[in-house]
Parts: structure tokens; sequence; C-alpha cells
């Protein structure tokens, strides 16, 4: 029982992630690197932010202190890829071969926002996933039995989000555009700012506005990205990939 | 005893990340062609309007002149606009060979953290070896900090000597001595080890087997082993031993090593091949140096390579030198002209180059003692094959200048020639202590430190594979890769674990 938990919550985690790489980024090695590059700026950014909280010891039992701080330092990492990623356009150019490799604007915003969301959840849920294994679980005699899979849900959640919020971030730095940049910031506090109540166990409460975050977010990034509806509709119409 | 040969024999070579200019010298010249023909679109135009315009085409050409269109270069080309092109196809060398490299390591850390979790026998400790007197037994953490010093200390000594004794060998040309020790290594490996592995597999997952099935699994492991590694085999299967003998070693290491030792261990192996490697005096780079100007690749069965290495000018002939210069200027002429014209000059180069004795194509020609046959069997062929291919030679442009870059190349060795691809190679020590450090990591069961330790890791091969395309020469690839992960292992051990615990427990999402 313990193993079908597992599998279930890990794959509903990252089951759309690693489509998304294994379809977009898998064969192009620069995206690749792109993307663990990605991967390596998060976990900075994390290690700064636990700095933070490991330092100040009185606050550390109010996770608010960590969270604000740590969504600080997210985005202030992601404003460093684009910086990067827009300053070392050339050099990625010479690198692959692969020569269409900057023609798409978004396409690095993509992979390196899929490289910061499958970072930040790996993080959040690969210790839980490991407990799930063991032997007994959550839900008999203590704590609730949807632990696990509200995780992997809200896990889910924020590894699209992570991807989308780092096209609108860099389209709204692209253009100039800052009520973009408002949105990713405000979201993420938003989305964060609602898991506060996850301890108390409304699962109702967090997961249902954030996955309507998510669709709005979506729904931004796509129309960052060009993205129309009848282009959305071609998609599902011709097979050409 | 061969322990002390194998571990040590995998701590020498482990450096020896030297795709340098061994590989730098064919710069993927097809590339070159693809920036050639899409930055100089009036002259191809003019190019493939045929052989006989040659003289009008070089002329209108600013890059033109390496004078008359004779295959073999005279006269200095003006080096302008080849100049940039150089510079483009120097760090053309990149994404994919990366990627070549991750797969790898990735899988060999993998194999590490699987059998780490789920076989407890390595977590273990019940016996040490000889050169790790200090034990670590005292609860005082000073004393296991001097323990873990000296243990690293001894080690270090050992490795320096071994590696010291096998460069002395290997300078006085004691080839069979090196052979007998790296097969009597490489034995012990893939029989002994992979045994206690099997053995300790089984018992972990309470799968019963008979001695005689076990056996014949053995036999027939370690002996294709053997093959694949010492002889030819199969690229993939030859990657495959190679990646299980370095997890192998990473897990022996792992087990027999004390806690504090271990990362006292690797922080002083990253340091040594620091200095092994880049000091004009060390034996690691004395070792690449020799080889390098006896044209021989390094001891097969330390070194990962992502292509298949042909090492044809085992020889230094002049023979071989211009037949690399015409095989390497056949090339480019192959890919100028297209899909067609690659055909008929790979056909062409295929029959004058290749050796009749590698019909599969796959045998490194490690063996020093058969080049001399390989090399007379290749000249009649070779001669007939460099006419067939000057005429392609003549017609393009860029042909010229490649083959200046050929000359470019230190003269004395003729580059040994590689495969269409070019690989990257990397030591196998290098993967063994990536795999200890992260397998090491996993053992304390927190698998945010695993992640963080393997990202940095290949954060560190990455910025190291940069600093190799840039600088092109033999590069220690431990230090950048060890100082990323221990930064992180103890970073993410001591402060990111409390703070994710947290968060995961309340669940709290950032």
């Amino acid at each position: 029982m313990t193993f079908a938990e597992f599998f279930s919550c890990s794959l509903l985690a990252f089951g759309p992630p690693l489509v998304m790489f294994a379809m977009t980024i898998a064969n192009d090695p620069v995206r690749i690197i792109i993307m663990i590059a990605a991967a390596f700026g998060w976990l900075l950014s994390f290690l700064l932010s636990s700095l933070v909280w490991f330092a100040v010891v009185p606050l550390r039992t109010y996770l608010v202190f960590g969270m604000v701080f740590a969504i600080i330092f997210q985005e202030l990492f992601r404003y460093g890829m684009y910086v990067l990623l827009r300053k070392t356009e050339a050099g990625l150019k010479e690198i692959s071969e692969n020569h269409e490799i900057g023609s798409n604007k978004l396409e690095m915003a993509y992979v390196s926002g899929l490289g910061f969301g499958a970072m930040s959840g790996a993080f959040a849920l690969v210790n839980v996933l490991a407990d799930s294994v063991g032997p007994g679980t959550l839900g008999l005699h203590n704590g609730t039995e949807y632990f696990f899979v509200t995780s992997a849900a809200m896990t889910l959640c924020m590894i699209l989000l992570n991807t989308f919020w780092s096209v609108i971030f860099f389209s709204g730095l692209d253009d100039k555009y800052y009520p973009k940049i408002v949105w990713v910031v405000g979201s993420h506090f938003f989305v964060s700012g609602l898991s506060l109540l996850n301890r108390n166990e409304l699962y109702a409460a967090t997961i249902i506005p954030s996955y309507i975050v998510l669709i709005v977010t979506a729904y931004l990034a796509y129309r960052s990205a060009g993205g129309t509806g009848r282009s959305f509709l071609q998609s599902f119409s011709s097979r050409i990939e | 005893m061969s322990d002390t040969g194998s571990e040590s024999d995998e701590a020498t070579e482990r450096t020896a990340l030297m795709d340098g200019h061994i590989a730098e010298a064919r710069p993927d010249r097809e590339i070159a062609e693809r920036i050639a023909r899409k930055k100089k679109t009036k002259s191809d135009t003019q190019r493939t309007y045929g052989v006989s315009n040659t003289n009008s085409v070089e002329q209108n050409d600013g890059g033109g002149s390496s004078g008359p269109s004779r295959p073999g270069p005279s006269g200095p080309n003006p080096p302008q606009p080849t100049e940039p092109q150089i510079e483009e196809l120097e760090l053309k060398y990149g994404a994919r060979h990366v990627i070549k490299l991750f797969v790898p390591v990735t899988l060999c850390m993998l194999v590490v953290v699987a059998t780490i979790s789920t076989v407890s026998f390595y977590s273990v400790k019940d016996v040490y070896l000889a050169y790790t007197p200090f034990h670590e037994e005292s609860p005082h953490a000073v004393t296991k900090v001097w323990n873990a010093l000296a243990n690293s200390m001894i080690l270090l000594c050992v490795i320096a000597l071994m590696t010291v004794l096998l460069i002395v060998l290997y300078k006085k040309r004691c080839y069979k001595i090196i052979h007998g020790w790296l097969i009597l290594s490489s034995l012990m490996l893939l029989f002994l080890f992979s045994y206690l592995y099997i053995e300790e597999a089984l018992r972990a997952y309470n799968i019963p087997m008979d001695y005689i099935t076990l056996g014949f699994v053995m036999w027939n492991f370690g002996v294709m082993g053997m093959i694949v590694i010492h002889w030819k085999g199969p690229l993939r299967l030859q990657q495959a031993y190679l990646i299980f003998i370095a997890a192998l070693m990473a897990l022996v290491f792992i087990k027999y090593l004390p806690e504090w030792t271990t990362w006292a261990v690797l922080a002083v192996i990253s340091i040594w091949d620091l200095v092994a490697v880049l000091t004009p005096k060390g034996p690691l780079r004395i070792l690449v140096e020799t080889a390098q100007e006896r044209n021989e690749p390094i001891f097969p069965a330390l070194i990962y390579s992502s292509t298949v290495m042909y090492c044809l000018v085992g020889t230094t002939t002049t023979g071989e030198g211009t037949a690399g210069e015409g095989r390497a200027a056949a090339r480019p002429a192959s890919g100028a002209d297209g899909d067609g014209g690659f055909d008929a000059a790979w056909a062409a180069r295929r029959d004058a180059g290749r050796d009749p004795g590698r019909d599969s194509g796959r045998d490194p020609g490690r063996d020093s003692g058969r080049d001399p046959g390989r090399d007379s069997g290749r000249d009649p062929g070779r001669d007939s094959g460099r006419e067939a291919r000057r005429l392609r030679v003549d017609g393009t442009q860029p042909a010229n200048y490649t083959t200046r870059v050929e000359r470019v190349a230190p003269p004395p060795p003729p580059p040994p020639d590689m495969e269409e691809e070019k690989g990257v190679k990397l030591g196998l020590g290098d993967f063994i202590f990536y795999s200890v450090l992260v397998g090491k990591a996993s053992s304390y069961g927190d698998w945010n430190t695993t992640l963080a330790c393997f990202v940095a890791i290949l954060i560190g091969l990455c910025l190291t594979l940069l600093l190799l395309a840039i600088l092109k020469k033999a590069l220690p690839a431990l230090p950048i890769s060890i100082t990323f992960g221990l930064i992180f292992y103890f970073a993410t051990r001591g402060v990111v674990k409390p703070f994710a615990d947290a968060l995961a427990a309340e669940q709290v999402f950032i």
C-alpha cells in the first residue's frame, strides 16, 4: 500500500514536468544545460534563504518569516537568470549546434522556469516521498490521510507555476511591461501565503485557489509567448512536431 | 596487493581529462564548413560552380588565396577571414559533449545511490583498510579531525607513490608490466568485487540463487568485461562496464573509509589533482605530455571515452603526417560539397584510411604492437585514396584554410586521427570520486542533500568542460566539482535541511 502511495504521489507531482522535459528539453543539449543551471540558481537562492532563516534563531518557528525571504531571493535569482541568459545568448548560439536556439526569445525562459520549478518541487517533495515508502503511513493514528496527496498536488502546482512565472517574468522584462512582474511576484506571495493554511488541514481552501491562479498564470504565459486561441486549436489538429 | 593496485590505478588516471588539443586538432570541420558556408554566401555560389573555377574563386574570395589551388597548401593564408572561424570552431566544442559526460556521470551516481539506499552492507562499518589506521572511534571532534587528516595524508602518500611508480614505468616503456598491472586490477574488480556486490544485493533483496547459476553468470560477466575493456567491443557495452566498475570502486571507498576520513580524502585528492595536473613537474602532466609526444593513448581501462578512439597514428612516421593531413583535408571537402560529395569522399577515405583489420571500426588501437602491422596495411591504399581525394580538396576554399589549421598544430606529432565525432574523455577516477561524494551524502538518508550535491557536481563538470573548451589543454576534473559538492553538502546538511524539513512538515510551499 505504501508503494502505491509512493508511486502515485511521485507521478502526480513529477509526471507532467517529466513529460515536458522529455518532449521539449531532453533532445537539445543546451537546454539541458540551461535547465541544470537554473536548478543550481534555485538551489543558491534556497541556500541564501535558509541562511537567513537559520540565522534569525527566535523566528525559526514562524515560517512566514523564512517564507518571505525565500520568495524574495527566488525572484531575485529569477531576475539573475534573466540577466545571465540575455547576456550569454550569443555564447549559447556558439556552443549549440541548433542554430535556431535564440529564435524564440522565451524558449530560454521556459527552460529556466522548468529548471527552477523542478528543483523547487524536488526539494519540497523528495523527502516526503521517501517517507511515504516506509513502514506506516499518515492518517492511521495521527495526521490526515490526505497529507501525501495534497503535498504532491501542491508540488505539481508550484512546478508548473514556476515555469509560467519565468515566461511571464522574462517577457515582462523584455517588453518593459512591469505589471507582468507585479503579477509574478504577487501571485507567488499569494500562493505561498495560502499554503500556510495547510497546517490547519484546510486543503480545499489552499489547493483550489492555487490551481485557479495556476490556470490564470498559464493563460498569461501562453499569451506572453505569443499564443492565440487559433494557434491553440491548431496545435491539436496538426501533427507537426 | 591488488586492492592497492586497483584503487591507485584508478586514482592515477582519474585526472586525465585530456580532451585538450588532441581532439581540438580536428575541430569539427563540418561545423566549420557550415559556418563558412553561412557566412560566405557569395563565395559559396561561386565555389559550387566547379573545380575549374577555383583560381578565380580564390582570388575573388577575400579569404582566398592559399595560392593556386593545390591540395597541399602552400603559402600562408591571410589570417583575417580564417581567424574568426578558428575562434568560432574552437568554441564549437560544446554542449553536446557536456551532455555526453553528464549522462555517464549521472548513471554512475544513480547506481551508487541506489545501492547505498537498498543494500545496507555498504553503509555498515565493520572492517577498515590497512591504509586508514585511525578509526575515529573517539567521541571527541578534535580527535576525529586529526584522525581524518592523518588517514587522508597516508592515502595521499600511497596514491602519489603509485602514480610516480606508474610514471616511471611508463617513461621506461615497461608496457608489459603496466598492462599486467591493469589487467590484474580489472580482473579483481570484475570478478571479486562484482561477486561480493551481487552476493550482498541478493542478500538484501532476499533472493535465493544457487552457486552454479551464480558461477555461470559471474564468469560470463567477468570475461565479457575483460574483453570489452581491454580489447574490442561495442562502445556502449564498454561504457557500461566502465561505469559499473567505477561505481564498484566508489562503493568500496564508501564502505571502507571512516566517516570524516571520506570527506578529508575528497578534499585532499582534489588538491592533489590540481597540483599533479597543472604544475609543470606534476606527475600526471608528465604522463599526459609523454603520451602525447609518443602519440599513444593513455592506458585503456582507465579512461571513459564518449566516442571510439581510433588511434591510427600509433607511430610517428612522416607518411602518417601527410596522410593525416590528407585525410583531414578530405573531410572538409566532403562537408562542403553537401551530402552527395560526402558519401564519395567518405568512401574514398574509408578505403584508403581504414585499417583492414578494424572491420567493426572499434578498436582504439591501444596495443602498440599492433600499429606497425596496421600502418603497412594502410600505405598502398592511402596513396590511391589521397589521389582520389585530391580532386575534392581542390575545389573548396574552406579546405585550404582548414588544412592550414592542421598545419598550425604542433609539427612533430601528427595529431592522432579521430572518428567523425570529436569525443570527450574523462578519467575513471573522476567518476569514482564524484560518486563517492554523492553516495556518502545519500548514506545519511537525506535526499535534499543528495540532490544538492548532484546538481553541484554537474555544474562543476559543466564549468570544467567550459574551461577545457577555452584553454584546450588537459585539465583536472576533480577540483571544481568536488569543491562545489563539498560546499553544498555541508551547507545543505547544516542549514537547508532543517528549513526544508520544517516547510515540508507544515506543507508550506515556497
